[in-house]
């Protein structure tokens, strides 16, 4: 099951007919308290219908001063009396009712993936042709879309940096325009000179993965040095990871050569049949 | 309305940023939404982005607006070009939590 489809304990601070209210420094500090241990804070001074996934859990915190307000809504509502109790308690209130229903702990899954500026994306799907953990998908309509954001690989803004469109951000990483910041001349002119990954590191990275696993076959034939290949192959992707800002973490983690091979493949023909479905529309 | 994005799961956004905002935001009085990370809340496509972006007047403290409209829109939900967005990554805090609760509450 994606890591997504847990249930998320969403909290309510009620401060409207029927709850006292809070003075803003009780409020900043309840606030604080609830976002740092990643709980989701909805400030009401009314009680209306709630829009929540149905699989997610309500709980309604307040100081109430009467029969307990009606929260309108497809998701199960627990109240939480904070009278008399600080941030850290309340936090800790919401914290058993997440564990009691089994909903996601907190930073369990680091939010680190692809977002598409789809005013600059021209669907020429060399994102999906690159990425090796299927983290690209096509949707119906023949469009590039980001389908498992917890496939991608953490740190990792890889395929940014073959889009010649500077069109795929990273919201959480350190500089733009992949972080989202906006796009200079600068930054085009850099796109349009590396569209190429080969023009990176000097040939096509699948096909130098090829290259190498072809000669690693040939000295495994003759020394079986697993320890070898390994180095090669290592050195091989440093050249990468160096230019890419790609962490060693993901480059450990990729599939085999062989797997690269298969994988690249099935990725450029699935590319080559949204373009086509797509012309077609 | 008013989204805070408190992007509790990376260090991307200066901790005293988002803490004069929170405090702003605690002492306004107005109505808010605060989630702890916008992105992870794009990724579950919650739909209470779609009420948020559907919501009249939108204003919202997170990162990059260009980042912040993907997330919404890699989410189904196109934001309005009226929303308003501040960016605690390169916004002076005070001014930022200044602009985003004016005429709230």
């Amino acid at each position: 099951m994606s890591k997504l489809a847990t249930p998320q304990v969403r909290t309510v601070l009620y401060e409207g007919p029927g709850s006292a209210p809070l003075d803003g420094e009780e409020r900043a500090r309840l606030l604080a308290a609830l976002l740092d241990k990643g709980f989701a804070v909805t400030s009401l001074r009314e009680a209306r219908e709630l829009t929540v996934r149905t699989l997610d859990v309500l709980m309604i915190a307040g100081r109430f001063t009467g029969p307990a307000p009606a929260f309108h809504g497809t998701a199960p509502v627990h109240f939480c009396e904070i009278g008399g109790r600080d941030a850290a308690a309340v936090a800790d209130a919401a914290e058993a009712l997440r564990t009691e229903v089994g909903a996601a702990r907190a930073g369990a899954w680091k939010p680190w993936f692809p977002v598409i500026d789809y005013r600059r994306c021209t669907n020429c799907m060399q994102c999906l042709s690159f990425c090796l953990f299927d983290v690209y998908g096509v949707s119906a309509a023949g469009k590039i879309e980001v389908r498992s954001q917890d496939n991608c690989k953490t740190e990792c803004p890889a395929c940014s940096r073959v889009c010649p469109e500077v069109a795929i951000m990273f919201p959480k990483y350190r500089h733009g325009p992949i972080n989202g910041d906006q796009v200079s001349q600068d930054d085009i002119r850099r796109e349009v000179m590396k569209v190429d990954i080969s023009a990176l590191l000097g040939g096509d990275v699948y096909g130098l993965l090829r290259d190498r696993t072809a000669k690693a076959k040939s000295r495994f034939s003759k020394e079986r040095d697993d320890d070898r290949a390994l180095k090669e192959r290592q050195n091989c992707l440093a050249k990468l990871q160096k230019e890419m800002d790609i962490p060693m973490e993901v480059i450990a983690s990729l599939p085999s050569p062989d797997e690269i091979r298969v994988k690249a493949e099935q990725a450029a023909q699935r590319a080559r049949d949204a373009r086509a479905a797509s012309e077609a529309l | 309305m008013i989204l805070y994005c408190h992007c509790a799961f990376a260090k991307v956004v200066p901790p005293e940023a988002k803490q004069a905002v929170l405090a702003q935001l605690a002492a306004s009085g107005a109505e808010f939404e605060a989630v702890p990370d916008l992105c992870e809340m794009s990724a579950r496509r919650d739909p209470r982005l779609g009420e948020l972006a559907a919501s009249g007047e939108l204003r919202i403290a997170a990162c990059y607006p260009r980042a912040v409209r993907g997330l919404f829109e890699a989410a189904g939900h196109r934001l309005a070009d009226s929303a308003q967005i501040f960016n605690m990554r390169a916004t002076a805090p005070e001014q930022l939590a200044a602009e985003l609760t004016a005429g709230s509450a």
